[in-house]
């Protein structure tokens, strides 16, 4: 029973991260930018001694922990208030309006964003109406930050909802009768019960974040590591080895980052 | 001469003939050259500059030649190389700084240019210019060429700005758009070349070390300046159109599409002078439909798609004859494109080309294009 699915995982899934770790060590000819099938470490070289590439990596997971740590602070005290506040009928209504932005595309949400953030968009439309200072967020890093809290936090309030649906009322009962005040049981039972939860949501808003390009170019105006691996793949001189050598970064930033998650409990929240 | 070149013909076909069974490698001379036009196959993929499949020539070419065209549009020079190695596309109309990527790698096919019955009428210049001629062989057929320009906001760019400075001096912070192109760092040259002459920059595509290191920092220091490094020409009409930017380097074609929806701007060649392009349509080694693309260039370089596509995008047309057309269809618009321009205007601009180790003047100690892209994602970072 285990056997075709297994051969799936091991033909088209291992099978072809092999072969882009593999590739990592050939290079291409510089001029007619064929590839050149000779074992070497210069990939791998520049990337670790190269300003320029270690500046995009950092500046990637940074943005990636901004966003997450952002996406986690919105997403709980919403999905609080979904699963343990709101009646039957309004947690509905919540649950359609958190998924509905998942029925559009992501670029029509991406250039939506565009539109409102442009020097003559929708905010400083706004802002103006009420006297504020206009904005020039256009093309910066505050501009990819919102779009991409923006468009990855469902992913967060789905598992953080799930976790803390799943208390029971009487572990809060029981907090009560041992002279829990509110906030000792929010911190001491909430808290602790929905980590989980919050760790699994995160896995989905680091990896989106680490693994995004098109975010980057549409709203940004620097590189992300995807950028780099793009313009290696398709643009620059079709450099696949670089591109290769390039993508174990996230490779391995995620699995110390599952790791870790893992250790909070996030595979049993799923 | 037609004879020899049957004999080779032949020779070429027998050595493909004995290699395909004993290795499955296509033989060094590649796919013959093509010396006239067969049957035409019903479809047609091109790789193309935006602006350059417009529907206004490209449905009477499928209605006359049955051949259905479907075109992508490559967002650099880069990505039409790439995306011609894949094999999947016919033909592509390739720049300078691609056209000799892609016949070093052998990946475009020979053509005769008696095939193509406008190619008499072209400018002397683009008969057989070097960057898709190479030892008298013809790997493709000129198309149009034109300058880089520098756009601005008429409205909030005063004066007039008559220098490329204005891209890198602050008055204009955070409002200047340029394009997100390796080559840039020729038009960084370009300007260096007139205001640092001690740097004896001649060529701004054969940079030594010391040239190549200045370009790199004016680009650096300009990009703290840059509200957006543009990467399809719809991007920089967008900023242009919202206000992000009011000033930046540009094609005809977004100064074109931005006065058609009445925006207020203008463009002008900097008294440094410009770089430039010079497009090549160039037929796939592998192309599956090699027919169609012959048709296709017959019909591209007639006067009139020559003065159509003049006009719509805002290029200069290798044949002398779209001239009077173009005058026709909107007057005054060869003038403004030069159509009827001297040799000297066609050599003041810099056309691209790839930058090699080779300097062209003997010596070897030029930063080849590898290094371009690297100091590029130096620069972008």
């Amino acid at each position: 029973m285990l056997g075709p699915p297994l051969a799936w995982m091991l033909i088209f899934y291992l099978a072809a991260l092999a072969v882009l770790f593999v590739s990592a060590f050939w290079s291409i000819d510089a001029f007619t930018g064929k590839l050149t099938h000779a074992w070497t470490l210069t990939n791998f070289d520049t990337i670790l001694h190269s300003s320029t590439y270690h500046q995009i990596a950092f500046r990637t997971i940074w943005m990636a922990v901004a966003v997450t740590l952002t996406d986690a602070l919105i997403a709980f005290p919403f999905a609080y208030y979904m699963a343990r506040v709101a009646p039957p009928r309004m947690r509905t209504i919540l649950f359609v309006l958190v998924l509905l932005p998942l029925w559009s595309s992501y670029l029509a949400r991406i250039y939506a964003w565009r539109l409102i953030l442009n020097q003559d968009g929708a905010l400083n439309w706004s802002l103006a109406k009420v006297g504020l200072p206009e904005q020039s967020w256009a093309f910066t890093n505050t501009a990819m930050w919102i779009v991409f809290s923006y468009i990855w936090l469902p992913f967060m309030i789905l598992p953080v909802y799930a976790a803390l649906e799943r208390i029971p009322d009487s572990f809060i009962e029981a907090s009560r009768d041992l002279g829990g005040r509110n906030w000792t049981t929010f911190r001491r039972v909430i808290v602790p019960l929905a980590l989980p939860g919050l760790a699994a949501g995160s896995i989905f808003t680091f990896s989106l974040t680490l693994g995004d390009y098109i975010t980057p170019t549409l709203v940004g105006n620097v590189d992300f590591i995807g950028n780099v691996i793009y313009r290696n793949v398709l643009g620059l001189t079709n450099n696949l080895p670089f591109a290769a050598a390039y993508a174990t970064v996230p490779l391995i930033v995620m699995a110390v980052y599952l790791t870790l998650a893992k250790r909070l409990g996030a595979f049993e929240a799923l | 001469m037609r004879r020899m070149h049957r004999r080779h013909v032949f020779v070429a076909a027998l050595a493909a003939a004995l290699c395909v069974p004993a290795s499955g490698v296509s033989s060094a001379a590649g796919p013959t050259m093509i010396t006239k036009a067969g049957k035409n196959e019903g479809a047609l993929n091109l790789i193309a500059w935006e602006g350059y499949t417009y529907k206004q020539w490209v449905t009477p070419f499928t209605k006359a030649t049955g051949c259905k065209v479907r075109s992508k549009f490559g967002a650099s020079s880069d990505e039409m190389v790439t995306l011609m190695r894949t094999g999947q596309y016919d033909a592509v109309s390739a720049s300078g700084d691609a056209s000799l990527r892609l016949i070093l790698g052998k990946d475009v096919r020979a053509i005769d240019p008696k095939v193509i019955p406008d190619f008499k009428n072209f400018i002397p210049a683009l008969k057989a210019p070097s960057h898709n001629t190479v030892k008298g062989v013809h790997y493709g057929i000129s198309l149009q060429w034109g300058p880089n320009t520098l756009m601005y906001n008429t409205k909030k760019v005063k004066p007039k700005p008559t220098t490329w400075g204005v891209l890198y001096s602050s008055k204009y912070k955070g409002k200047i758009t340029v394009p997100d192109n390796p080559i840039q760092i020729a038009d960084a040259a370009l300007y260096l070349a007139k205001t640092k002459p001690a740097l004896g920059i001649k060529d701004p595509y054969e940079l030594n070390d010391a040239q190549f290191k200045a370009s790199v920092d004016l680009l650096k220091k300009q990009r703290p300046l840059v509200k957006k490094y543009w990467a399809s020409a719809g991007d920089e009409i967008d900023l242009f159109k919202s206000g992000g930017a009011v000033v930046g380097a540009s094609w005809p074609y977004q100064t074109n599409t931005l006065k058609t929806a009445k925006a207020p701007v203008s463009d002008l060649i900097p008294k440094e002078g410009a770089t430039g392009w010079a497009d090549t349509w160039m037929i796939s080694s592998k192309a599956k439909h090699p027919n169609c693309a012959v048709s296709w260039i017959k019909w591209v370089s007639t006067p009139k798609v020559q003065a159509q596509q003049a006009i719509y995008f805002g290029e200069t047309p290798a044949n002398t004859k779209a001239c009077a057309i173009m005058d026709k269809l909107s007057k005054g618009s060869c003038a403004q494109y030069h159509g009827n321009a001297s040799a000297k205007y066609f050599n003041s601009i810099k056309f691209w080309k790839t930058p090699q180790k080779d300097c062209g003047n003997g010596q070897s100690n030029c930063m080849d294009y590898t290094k371009w892209q690297q100091a590029w994602t130096d620069i972008k970072s």
